[in-house]
């Protein structure tokens, strides 16, 4: 990559931005914090799914299986559940493994099948897990039911327990502010590996069997192990976010990992741009957010307008993605920050 | 003597109950351009897409280079190295001209996705050399200045060309061209003759199925014509326009 | 409960008890595998017309009991005999249902016959999102307990019951499904319909109105979804806005079994698997019970410890019941994806 002293200029202060923001959002109250460390989850979860639907065109509607995978390792692994307490970069690594297993397993028997049967069969598994889930608490309890698993291990760095507040060299890092910074940590390297991947031998064999699949494998991509790898990418990184989130939660229930949860990383990933890696993000961030906005600022308006809450913000929020997807399929099919190629093409056609 | 290239023996295709290809025989030595033709619907491009292994056969089998051919699946045949393009183009279209000759180079390369997320020397060196190799048939091809255009944004002809430049990029044997001259203009189709004979020159050897008899029959060193399903002709071009069965099976259609 | 009962799944019957069950969990399986049937047969028409998978037609058959449940519950205690009461709710539903139909295919998928196939598949997601939270702004986030006002008799066959609700679910699923063939085989607009199944382009030359053909599709699917919908809340007395989800999964997954596209497919699916579910869901608890496995049983085998005094170690017991659509599904699709009476799906070149 050439870049210039701007853009190196426009990066180190995005950089310093993304370093001070916490504790601007602190000051605002911890609360933001946490949504904003929820918003950086999703982003993981997007850019993962992103490999899959975006790069490889395959519609996966059960990603939040590899999300539970992964917080289910978490949680098994580091809770009094059973009595097991290892340090979380044994299992985060682990999740994702176990996860990519899981994707390996369920994608290969679904890959021959025509796109629209993937994304039910991808759906149906999403809920098969689930409802083990649910249901794995007899006749031996592994997973403790709907009850979930509580009280489940923070981060732990030699003396620095993520669960409380540490102040150094004057300020105050609460466990959500320390979260944040490990999870830009994490985002960092995946986007390096999304940015690698999508220039590579394997991102170009993704791209190919997204384009034509018939014409990839006139072109000598073995189309069915390339695809397997998409979902085993794209479920190890739901794996690490489930992990993450496991352990930020300090509580994991079947709840959690709901078929709404998939279509939220979805609608992320549609309106942003399917492919386009900093498109993923900002739908991200931008779908994280909105609704959090919804409830701050719609709840109250209808309750100084009606005297009552008409609309919960819970529903406005699960409308606010299903329009996502469609009025982008509609209006912008590629997404409001286009994959690159189309922008390039764009500029061209301007010029 | 010649060097037997690939060898199909008793290829037959069924689609329900109709047979779309019976008992099909045929024989393509290395470095020649070998040509089928036949009516409309006569099962060429069924043969074409049972040589790559697009569509299962339900009897024969090919040889290549004297060992029996795998047809399970295409990448099976492309790395076996036949390579095809297709009648109605199938390109990436969202990708540029550069990436789809790219694409095609996947087979004879080997970095994996741990090698491409630590960005190893290894790889960095496979990279540039797939970039400089596909650059290199761009030129080839003739059209190296639309590398950087998408490919569905490329004009029909270049469309074509960057086709078979895909195709080159998986180092074939054997390259076979599914009607390319479909839908061509005369300069077009003039300037594609150039190509496949260059090709011919680098040695390379082409199985061109063509609508176009009078393309074929000027370009071709042998030519086999399939009517309903059945192989009636397999000779060198001179032989074939006097084939009686061949002048009856296009019936109406002048050979000349 | 004492060792002796641990034996059987419910002692309740004194004659033969284990018939007796079967019978019953046919009876059950028949009753809601006639649901699926005719929502299948919604995923199936507008499948075998433009081959996209309506995601949202799940959630029309929830609006459909929905609608029903308001207009039941409205002219409940008035002084209409109970049985003109519920056709006045079935009477709603239907154009209710249909309009929504119709709506989805006009302004959510039309624009898009065009576009690559991810973009419907992901408009259709978003319409069922869209739905099933409008419903629940209207409905509310709780179980409605469907209203039962008609005398729900039962009647005893052989050593099982059957209830007029399930007679009256099974018969009314038979005479749609023979309504809906009749139509589909022997009217000039049916003819129209298959023929646009078999080539939308072709169906065009030859002088059938291709979009009001698609269009139809989908409004005769919602109607019969919406029967379908007021039979499955009556059925289990309840309606909820999340009940279009699973429900349509499964019709899905019927179709599927059937063969897609295939209407005759779609209703033997639907019967199939309502009888799979029910079976599986009455005997899995048994079959997976590893104290009842040979040589597990007594204190003496090799599950002894857990297994003295009748006890149970039933790895999946009927709380799995949801689970069996979807292997079905994945089943079907992995080893015979053409389903039992359709043609080729799997990719083709």
């Amino acid at each position: 990559m050439n870049m210039t002293g701007r853009d190196k200029l426009g990066l180190a202060l995005i950089a310093v931005a993304l370093i001070a923001l916490p504790f601007v959002l602190a000051s605002a109250g911890t609360a933001w914090v946490r949504i904003t460390n929820f918003a950086v989850l999703f982003v993981l979860l997007s850019l993962g799914l992103n490999i899959v639907v975006g790069f490889a065109g395959l519609l996966d509607l059960g990603y939040v299986a590899f999300y539970a995978v992964g917080a289910y390792v978490y949680a098994l692994l580091a809770s009094p559940h059973f009595g097991l307490h290892l340090p979380f970069w044994v299992i985060l690594p682990l999740g994702a493994a176990v996860a990519c297993v899981a994707g390996v397993i369920l994608g290969a028997p679904t890959l021959r099948l025509r796109g629209d049967y993937l994304a039910i069969v991808t759906l149906g598994f999403g809920e098969i897990v689930r409802i083990f889930m649910n249901n794995l608490s007899s006749p031996i309890n592994l997973t403790n039911g709907p009850k979930g698993i509580s009280r489940i291990d923070s981060f732990q760095i030699g003396p620095v327990n993520f669960a409380g507040s540490d102040t150094f060299a004057g300020l105050v890092f609460s466990g959500p502010i320390k979260y944040y910074y490990f999870l830009m940590l994490v985002l960092l390297g995946v986007i390096v590996i999304n940015r690698r991947l999508q220039d590579s031998r394997i991102g170009r064999a993704w791209v190919a069997i997204r384009e034509d699949e018939i014409a990839a494998k006139a072109s000598g991509i073995n189309t069915r192990n390339i695809k397997l790898l998409a979902f085993a990418m794209g479920a190890s990184f739901g794996g690490i976010a489930g992990g993450m989130f496991a352990a930020m939660q300090t509580f994991v229930s079947p709840e959690s990992f709901v078929l709404n949860e998939s279509i939220m990383v979805l609608s992320m990933v549609v309106l942003g741009g399917m492919g386009n890696i900093w498109g993923v993000i900002a739908g991200a961030v931008l779908l994280s957010f909105v609704p959090e906005l919804l409830r701050y600022t719609v709840e109250p308006a209808q309750i100084a307008l009606f005297g009552k809450l008409l609309i919960d913000p819970e529903v406005l929020r699960m409308l606010v993605f299903g329009a996502a997807l469609v009025l982008t399929m509609r209006f912008r099919p590629a997404g409001l920050w286009p994959e690159t190629r189309h922008r390039r093409e764009m500029s061209e056609n301007r010029a | 003597m010649t060097e037997v290239l690939l060898e199909a023996r008793g290829i037959a295709k069924r689609f329900g109950g109709v047979q779309a290809l019976k008992d099909v025989s045929l024989t393509i030595n290395r470095g020649e351009i070998y040509g089928l033709i036949g009516p409309n619907g006569a099962g060429k491009t069924t043969l074409f897409n049972v040589f790559t292994g697009l569509y299962p056969r339900d009897g024969g089998e090919v040889l290549c280079c004297g060992s029996p051919l795998n047809l399970e699946s295409p990448h099976q045949v492309a790395a076996a190295g036949i390579a095809r393009t297709f009648q109605n183009i199938r390109l990436f279209g969202n990708m540029t001209a550069l990436e789809n000759v790219m694409v095609g180079r996947h087979l004879r390369t080997k970095a994996g996705v741990i090698q491409a997320i630590l960005r190893t020397r290894a790889e960095r060196t496979e990279e540039a050399a797939i970039r400089r190799r596909a650059d290199e048939l761009l030129h080839y091809v003739g059209i190296a200045d639309r590398a950087d255009d998408l490919a569905r944004h490329l004009s029909y002809g270049d469309q074509r060309r960057l086709e078979i430049a895909r195709a080159l990029a998986t180092e074939p044997k054997l390259l076979a061209l599914d009607e390319p001259a479909a839908g061509m203009n005369a300069t077009e189709t003039a300037a594609l003759r150039g190509l496949i004979e260059g090709l011919r020159r680098d040695g390379l050897t082409v199985l061109l199925i063509e609508h176009d008899v009078k393309l074929v029959l000027g370009l071709c060193d042998r030519v086999a014509v399939l009517d309903y399903g059945v192989k009636i002709a397999e000779d060198v071009p001179e032989a074939v326009r006097a084939n009686p069965k061949v002048i009856e099976a296009y019936l109406g259609a002048s050979v000349d | 409960m004492s060792p002796r009962d641990a034996g059987t799944v419910s002692s309740g019957f004194e004659r033969s008890p284990t018939m007796d069950i079967l019978l019953q969990q046919i009876i059950n399986g028949l009753t809601t595998g006639s649901v699926y049937a005719v929502v299948a047969l919604g995923y199936t028409m507008v499948y075998g017309v433009i081959q996209l998978i309506n995601f949202a037609h799940g959630e029309v058959v929830m609006i459909g009991a929905m609608v029903a449940f308001s207009v039941i519950s409205a002219l409940a205690g008035g002084s209409l005999p109970p049985l003109a009461i519920v056709l006045a709710g079935v009477i709603a539903a239907i154009p209710a249902c249909m309009a929504i139909g119709y709506l989805l295919e006009r302004a959510a998928y039309r624009p898009l016959r065009h576009a690559p196939r991810l973009a419907p598949l992901i408009t259709a997601i978003g319409m069922s999102i869209i739905l099933q939270h409008l419903a629940l702004l209207i409905w509310g986030r709780n179980p409605l307990a469907f209203p039962q006002i008609i005398d729900n008799r039962v009647f005893a066959i052989g050593g099982a019951a059957i209830s007029s609700v399930q007679i009256a679910i099974i018969l009314m699923s038979l005479a749609m499904m023979a309504g809906l063939s009749w139509f589909v085989y022997r009217t000039r607009f049916g003819i129209a319909i298959r023929a646009t199944a078999e080539n939308v382009h072709v169906a065009g030359l030859m002088g059938v109105n291709a979009d009001r053909v698609i269009a139809a599709t989908f409004v005769i699917g919602a109607g019969l979804g919406a029967v379908a919908g007021v039979m499955y809340g009556s059925y289990y007395g309840i309606a909820h806005y999340t009940m279009g989800f699973s429900l349509g999964l499964k019709a899905f997954s019927a179709a599927v079994l059937g063969g897609i596209g295939n209407i005759a497919g779609a209703m033997l699916g639907g019967i199939l698997l309502g009888l799979v579910e029910a079976l599986g869901t009455g005997y899995v608890g048994d079959l997976t019970d590893l104290c009842r496995w040979p040589g597990a049983g007594g204190d003496i085998g090799w599950m002894g410890a857990h297994c003295a005094d009748g006890a149970h170690f039933v790895l999946f017991g009927s709380n799995y019941q949801e689970v069996f659509a979807f292997l079905m599904l994945i089943l079907v699709l992995v080893f015979r994806p053409s389903g039992l009476l359709g043609e080729r799906v799997s990719e083709r070149a």
